[in-house]
């Protein structure tokens, strides 16, 4: 069932591009809506095999080159895909304002999403890499057309980042393929590759997935990127796509490479430490509100990288669940800074500190507290809890990295706090000029207060009881190969 | 040698040359009325005595019988046989070699629908017959299996093309670039003509397979190693390897549109399946070795070569490109590198791989340049500038060029995608030992720089704001439905590959 999910979006993106502007965002939010029940519905489906990477379909495609269209879940997939389905309609829900070309704005959006379905629902490495490269260009329209800031640089340098990295995973599968002589994801994770090959695929293939995932020093399309998409592109961008790279780079890299995984993690676990720190250090320094959070998204993925470094359960799944958590976080906070824009029309951190923005706007005021709370690590919000999963996982393969790691959160505070007091709790606002005025018609939509309640309600369940999701995390990630006892 | 038998099995070559004289004909009885007996036309005369929009009739006739000829042609071309050999090799039927026989006639008659829309043209009946004489030369090529055919085949279809390219009498670059053509061409074609004397001498046969036995038992004599390189130097031309590519980008930007999409398309795939069956079975003992260690000398060095020097020379170049033509032509230098990757790999797999992509890649080619004439006959010119806003006047046009980037752009899910997998994964296996990995690496490397300048078209085409345009045009049904054709064709390779592939792997059995 879960597999219609992939179809009514792709179906959802093509029927759009025949109708009228007017039905565009509708068309976008049915679709993505439908996407996210078929998700909820898969994800508390009873009795379902969560351990195991379950086939939900398998017919021959290219049966000359072993190519199978081959679908399957396991509790990791169903998580992935409950979050696209969720970032789906919240993006579809701050875009309704998209007055210029809604309709090709929604079609690109809907291939991004249908594509990051795909991603985490293939069973075939073949396929799985016609979705992860299919979400590459969708996301050069959204910014070079819909973008703002430097939006065709930072649109081409994300775009051609992606495409490097698709390079070496290409490269990574092409060795795999070629000595396996098989493209099913399910029987190379049985096969024995040679050490020797293992050695030299296993970075190639990581590294592949880990430049979408922001891995230091590849990190830098990230923030460029995230600051010249619209808001949208943005939420999609730190809340799905990045997570592409992270799960490539478990169920295809570590997976299929224990041995060179082996070799490499505890590099692994090095640039992960310094990207968690270097990125929040930088996010320290930054004067737009787009860049800071660009760069805390950047070091809130080096908790992901560190946590599959762990190798052991709990690393993993903490990972995992930082996936979902960050992409829930990611996403609210960049909502905000784009609902933000659209109404001031600056990101400039010294601009909005005199604007008092937390009496015109207290909803996002609100929000924005909450999503501030979520990023920083607060308890009872879901980032706390995948953080100290990962950490406790850390802690037992590299206490020192967790020490380091401690230094990045007190820095991730710093920032933060730092952005939420000049953005929204400036100065009076009576005492200087006061500068926002708030139009009645820029006062805040329904559907932003929808799209931002649905991430803030997902941020406090999980944090509140990160058991729903462990639950179906955790056995999928016991019946992974490369955890080391 | 019965002649009904030979009249049977060269059946389509006889239909199209039929046509071709057909089409002469009309376009002589017809054609000239209107602007007297003067043999060159120029534009501007067209422009007062018609509206450009609205062809003559005589102009829709012509193509209607081009087309219809090339597509009877096809027709006859699935009732030959299938296996058959005349004359030593001269004229061999097999499935493989039928296959190709229908993707030239098929991607000829792409170009007559493309010509039909261009309306500088002067005497259509003789452009139009040139590309009909320039189809038999590829169906020749295609389907021989011999060296004095193939030679002949190269040169039909080179001097047609030559005089395709200085057709637009209009234009001073469309005379520059056939002759040009002309030079380097016919140059090639003497190197080529000397190497195959090389292989005769030495082997005392003109036939692939005799060369092959021939070959079998000698070491690689210097002798040979020359007449094998030079061989070679005529096909790198044909295919715009580089260093032999200098003559494509002023081909391609001064010809005539169709003209253009038809070396770029046609010519190419004939090239490559001609190339292929000399080199995988004439040569096939001298194959020598191109993997990272264990370089051997042969034609799959040499290959290698041309291939890295393509790859690296044509994306670079096309980087700086301003004009969407030369930028297409440099790219089509890159291309011929990577579909030479399959040739390096050698063996079935590969020249299966080699096959698969230089038809998608025909394609792709052929729709982008009747994009390329649409935008053209609007501004009189292909700059990228002539491009801005075009998705705003056409979105259709828009959305068929932005499949046909992405596919050459090697992304999914569309044809050119799947063709480098094949390609690549081909030449990873072919090589022991991942000997063949330097090639793929910088394969993908030079897709990652060609990345670059696709999304700039297609930049330039979205995001860009439209400027004044000179005469506004609006694609007719046919020209929109050849696009749409072609845009569905390349993105449903890409989504369905088995489709090609199987016919493709089957043809070799």
């Amino acid at each position: 069932m879960i597999a219609w999910a992939i179809y009514l979006t792709f179906a959802g993106a093509v029927i759009l591009l025949f109708l009228p502007r007017g039905l565009a965002r509708w068309i976008a939010l049915a679709t993505a809506a439908s996407g996210f029940a078929i998700a909820l519905a898969a994800f508390f489906a009873p009795g379902a095999d969560l351990a195991h990477f379950a086939t939900i379909i398998r017919v021959p495609w290219v049966p000359a080159l072993g190519m199978n269209y081959h679908l399957a879940a396991d509790g990791i997939s169903l998580t992935m895909t409950l979050v696209t389905g969720l970032i789906a309609v919240c993006a579809v829900l701050f875009s309704w304002k998209v007055e210029s070309r809604p309709n090709e704005f929604f079609f690109w959006l809907l291939l991004v999403v249908g594509g990051s379905y795909g991603v985490f629902l293939s069973a075939d490495l073949f396929l799985l890499f016609v979705f992860y490269e299919l979400v590459i260009v969708p996301k050069y329209f959204l910014i070079a057309i819909w973008g703002s800031t430097n939006k065709e640089y930072g649109a081409m340098k994300l775009t051609l980042y992606s495409f490097f990295g698709g390079a070496l995973v290409f490269i990574g599968i092409l060795a795999i393929y070629t000595t396996a002589g098989s493209l099913d994801l399910t029987q190379l994770a049985r096969y024995q590759f040679t050490p020797q090959l293992q050695g030299w695929a296993f970075p190639v293939l990581f590294l592949g997935f880990a430049v979408l995932a922001g891995i230091w020093p590849l990190h830098t399309w990230a923030p460029t990127g995230h600051v010249a998409a619209p808001t949208a592109g943005s939420m999609l961008l730190a809340g799905i796509v990045m997570k592409l790279g992270a799960y490539g780079a478990l169920r295809v890299a570590l997976n299929l490479f224990p041995l060179g995984f082996a070799i490499w993690s505890k590099w692994i676990a090095i640039l992960a430490v310094i990207g968690i720190v270097y990125a929040a250090a930088v996010a320290l320094r930054q004067n737009d509100l787009k860049f800071v959070i660009g760069y805390s998204s950047v070091s809130h993925m080096g908790f992901i990288l560190l946590g599959l470094a762990a190798a052991n359960v709990l690393g993993v799944s903490g990972a995992v669940l930082q996936m979902f958590s960050h992409g829930v976080i990611g996403a609210l906070l960049f909502a905000l800074a784009g609902a933000v824009y659209y109404r001031t029309h600056t990101r400039n951190l010294d601009d909005l500190s005199r604007m008092g923005l937390s009496r015109a706007l207290p909803f996002f005021a609100f929000a924005f507290v909450i999503a501030s709370a979520a990023s920083m690590g607060i308890p009872g919000f879901s980032g706390f809890a995948a953080e100290i999963t990962i950490l406790i996982g850390v802690w037992k393969t590299f206490p020192m990295a967790v020490w380091m790691t401690g230094i990045g959160m007190v820095l991730v505070a710093a920032f933060t706090l730092r952005a939420l007091k000049k953005s929204f709790f400036g100065e009076d606002p009576i005492a200087s000029v006061r500068r926002a005025v708030v139009l009645p018609n820029e006062a805040v939509t329904g559907a932003e207060k929808l799209g931002a309640s649905l991430l803030i309600f997902a941020t406090i369940a999980v944090g509140l009881y990160p058991k729903l999701l462990l639950d179906r995390i955790i056995p999928a990630v016991e019946t992974m190969r490369f955890l080391q006892p | 040698m019965r002649y009904l038998e030979l009249l049977q099995l060269a059946a389509p070559e006889a239909i199209v040359v039929i046509t071709a004289l057909a089409v002469l004909t009309i376009g002589l009885v017809t054609g000239r009325r209107g602007v007297g007996a003067t043999v060159s036309v120029a534009a501007g005369a067209w422009n007062a005595g018609d509206t450009p929009a609205t062809p003559p009739a005589s102009m829709g006739l012509c193509s209607f019988v081009a087309a219809l000829g090339l597509a009877v042609a096809a027709g006859a071309v699935l009732q030959l046989p299938p296996h058959a050999t005349l004359l030593h090799g001269m004229l061999v039927i097999s499935p493989l070699n039928s296959l190709f026989k229908i993707v030239c006639l098929v991607l000829a008659i792409f170009v007559v629908l493309l010509a039909r829309s261009e309306h500088s043209l002067p005497n259509k009946g003789e452009y139009l017959a040139m590309i009909l004489l320039a189809t038999i030369g590829l169906l020749l090529l295609v389907g021989s299996e011999e060296l004095l055919m193939i030679f002949i085949g190269l040169e039909l279809t080179g001097l047609s093309l030559y005089v395709m390219t200085a057709f637009d009498k209009a234009h001073q670059s469309s005379a520059e670039a056939g002759l040009k053509y002309f030079l380097f061409g016919s140059m090639a074609s003497a190197f080529t003509l000397f190497g195959l004397s090389f292989i005769y001498g030495l082997t005392g046969a003109t036939a692939l397979a005799s060369i092959e036995q021939g070959l079998a038992t000698a070491p690689l004599p210097p002798l040979l190693a020359a007449g094998i390189i030079m061989t070679l130097v005529g096909f790198a031309f044909k295919i715009a390897a580089a260093p032999f590519h200098l003559w494509a980008p002023d081909a391609y930007q001064g010809a005539p549109v169709s003209a253009a999409a038809f070396i770029a398309s046609g010519s190419k795939v004939a090239s490559f399946v001609v190339l292929g069956k000399i080199v995988l079975i004439g040569f096939g003992p001298m194959h020598g070795s191109a993997a990272w260690h264990a370089m051997a000398g042969g034609w799959t060095p040499i290959l290698a070569v041309l291939a890295a020097l393509s790859i690296l020379i044509g994306n670079l170049v096309a980087l700086v490109q301003k004009n969407v033509r030369r930028l297409l032509a440099y790219s089509a230098v890159a291309h011929a590198g990577y579909t030479l990757l399959g040739l390096v790999a050698g063996g079935r797999e590969g020249f299966s791989a080699t096959l698969f992509y230089t038809t998608t890649y025909a394609l792709t080619l052929a729709g982008a340049f009747g994009v390329v004439g649409f935008v053209r006959r609007e501004n009189a010119g292909d700059d990228l500038s002539d491009f801005a806003g075009l998705s705003a006047r056409s979105p259709l046009l828009a959305g068929c060029m932005a499949i046909f980037m992405l596919s050459l752009a090697g992304l999914p899910p569309l044809a050119g995608f799947f063709g480098k997998f094949y390609l690549f994964s081909a030449a990873l296996r072919a090589g022991a030992d991942y000997g063949l990995l330097w090639l793929v690496a910088l394969a993908l490397f030079g897709s990652l720089i060609s990345l670059y300048y696709y999304l700039i078209v297609l930049k330039v085409i979205f995001a860009d704001e439209s400027k004044p345009i000179g005469f506004a045009d609006h694609p007719d049904f046919l020209q929109r439905l050849t696009l749409s054709l072609l845009a569905a064709t390349v993105l449903l390779l890409g989504i369905i590959p088995g489709t090609l592939l199987t016919r493709i792997i089957a043809s070799f059995s």
